[in-house]
């Protein structure tokens, strides 16, 4: 009877004890070598520190911001950012390149969180360094949840764009710039197999920021972006232009792979910009 | 030794062991109410945390809201037994959310038909597997998807049910609390069940469209009712007063994330600073607001 008890009480903490905070074992056996094998990653909070909830309010649209610690200068800057989310059935949130021109590497979106999960960003600088910052953020469902609230609207307005910049611009100054896509970016998670309510994924794959066709930023991204994705980040207006995102959708047949997709459509649009 | 008695007279006498009948009360003729204490769902109260009850014909009965476990769905089934030989002939599911529907299980038979909004299908399709992963875990109960039952009958409008001389006008709303919410109104007592429409007490929860309830509160607000059912708290005898706080505690949200939109504030910025003068004024108001504040932010920058 005892030890019944005791495997009993066992048995009820195993989910809680595989939920512990800083846990790194799907970083270390998996995705460490999926996308930087070989190399070495130091993990300081120097050149980028990842900012995030530590409790998420709404698991489908967890605010996460990536804050750069070095200018974007010519000789050396923020090339590449790399976002995971640990625990996601699809760990890969995205890749982001940065360039001199974008003023500084900051860069904040939402993302879906579906459970306890420490969230990564790991940046390269253009002399190939390697540097990763985390949070633990405590979350349930955000890739299984429903679309947004209302999948209705969001279909109504998918593809529409907004672009959001500081008031009282400085010319030359890297200012702060948010770019909101509607489309509500299926997981491909949120429909039961069994029903006639099959829906495949279908998320923004591509997206390129571009100022006075000069890149700004270019993000290759994936389902655990939040429906209606958002994403603020930088650029240096140094004269009249023009703002211009260009982005693209696909639809994957599992939620997980990314061997069998449908090319979606293209979409474009411009901000006129005078600092 | 005590556990070696307890087994024994659950074997020898399970008369004496009678099980639980949901306590309901009769708030008006032939409308029958269990009121639930405000509580975040848990393990302890398995999410049996809703108003649920029944409605009561010369024909046959209708229960509105099956309850937040099998085991609560099974306690009403007892107390809509102990009220009346008549058998249940509907079960409306006012939306999708659990501590509403898994007590669903509990009614199936045949001549019972499921009742629900014309979106409550899909909505049980894509959060069902999602709710059930969870319920284990979350709030100690075992279900299935045996448990998640989609209508049989969709309301895509409105509907008129008849009980024997008793009909219920059944109304499919526009999104607000969720994106599946249905009413329902019995002539003969002018009694309006809003559900999770409307909450007092309990801090309202977004999770449809806060425009669209916003809307929805000012045109029933117009209406005049003897009796409203609040999915939680209290009963409102005093209808459209009883409908103000939840009106304020929404247009507040509203109105200052609006303020924030044009100020250029991100969401972030919003979850810490909107709504927080109306915490004194709700229960659980630390589990929900902040998620409130998010999803009401990310519907309103998409406004105009
Ligand atoms: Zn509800």
């Amino acid at each position: 009877m005892k030890m019944l008890r005791k495997f009993a009480f066992l048995i009820a903490l195993l989910p809680l004890a595989a939920l512990a905070e800083d846990d790194d074992s799907t970083w270390n056996n998996v995705l460490k070598s999926q996308f930087f094998a070989g190399k070495t990653i130091a993990e300081s909070n120097e050149v980028i520190e990842l900012d995030a909830p530590y409790r998420a309010e709404d698991p489908a649209i967890v605010p996460v911001k990536v804050i750069s610690k070095i200018p974007q200068g010519k000789d050396k800057y923020i090339k590449k950012i790399w976002v995971l989310v640990d625990k996601n059935p699809f760990p890969f949130v995205g890749e982001f390149e940065f360039f001199p021109e974008s003023g500084k590497a900051d860069l904040a979106m939402r993302v879906r969180v579906n459970t306890y999960s420490n969230i990564r960003a790991i940046a390269e600088t253009n002399d190939g360094q390697l540097t990763m910052s985390k949070k633990f953020v405590k979350a349930s469902g955000g890739c299984s949840a429903p679309v947004g609230a209302d999948l209705d609207e969001a279909m109504k307005r998918l593809g529409k764009v907004k672009f959001r910049l500081d008031e009282g611009l400085k010319s030359g100054q890297p200012t702060e710039a948010q770019l909101m896509i509607s489309h509500p970016n299926l997981t491909g998670m949120q429909m039961d197999q069994m029903t006639r309510y099959v829906r495949k994924s279908h998320f923004i794959d591509q997206l390129k920021v571009s100022f006075n066709n000069k890149p700004v930023l270019k993000a290759k991204i994936d389902i655990a972006i939040s429906a209606d994705p958002n994403f603020r980040f930088y650029f240096v207006p140094d004269q009249p232009g023009e703002l211009k995102a260009e982005f693209s959708d696909i639809s994957c047949e599992s939620p997980t792979s990314r061997k069998v997709c449908d090319k979606g459509a293209s979409y474009s649009q411009q901000y006129a910009v005078s600092p | 030794m005590r556990l070696l008695l307890v087994w024994l007279g659950f074997c020898l006498s399970p008369v004496s062991w009678a099980l639980p009948v949901l306590q309901v009360a009769e708030v008006a003729p032939g409308v029958f109410v269990h009121i639930s204490a405000h509580h975040w769902p848990d393990r302890e109260n398995h999410g049996e945390i809703a108003n649920i009850g029944f409605i009561v014909g010369d024909s046959c009965v209708a229960v509105i809201d099956s309850g937040g476990s099998p085991q609560q769905g099974m306690a009403l089934r007892r107390a809509v037994k102990k009220v009346t030989a008549k058998p249940v002939c509907y079960v409306i599911n006012t939306h999708v959310h659990p501590d509403h529907i898994y007590g669903n299980s509990a009614f199936k038979a045949p001549g019972v038909r499921f009742v629900g909004h014309h979106k409550l299908a899909r909505a049980m399709a894509t959060r069902g597997p999602h709710y059930l992963s969870k319920a284990d875990e979350l709030l100690d109960i075992r279900v299935g998807p045996d448990n998640i039952i989609p209508p049989d009958l969709q309301v895509k409008e409105s509907m008129t049910l008849n009980l024997g001389n008793r009909e219920l006008q059944l109304t499919a709303h526009p999104s607000a609390h969720t994106d599946n919410d249905l009413s329902v109104y019995d002539k003969n007592t002018d009694t309006l069940w809003l559900a999770d429409l409307l909450f007092l007490e309990h801090i309202p929860v977004i999770d449809g469209s806060i425009r669209g309830w916003l809307k929805e509160l000012e045109r029933l607000e117009k209406n005049q009712y003897k009796l409203v059912i609040p999915g939680h708290g209290r009963l409102v005898r005093d209808w459209p007063a009883g409908l103000q706080a939840h009106k304020a505690y929404l247009e507040q949200l509203a109105a200052e994330i609006r303020i924030m939109l044009k100020q250029g504030k991100t969401l972030e910025y919003a979850v810490d600073h909107v709504g927080l003068s109306a915490r004194q004024l709700w229960r659980l108001f630390e589990e929900f607001h902040r998620k409130n504040v998010t999803i009401a932010f990310a519907e309103l920058e998409w406004e105009d």
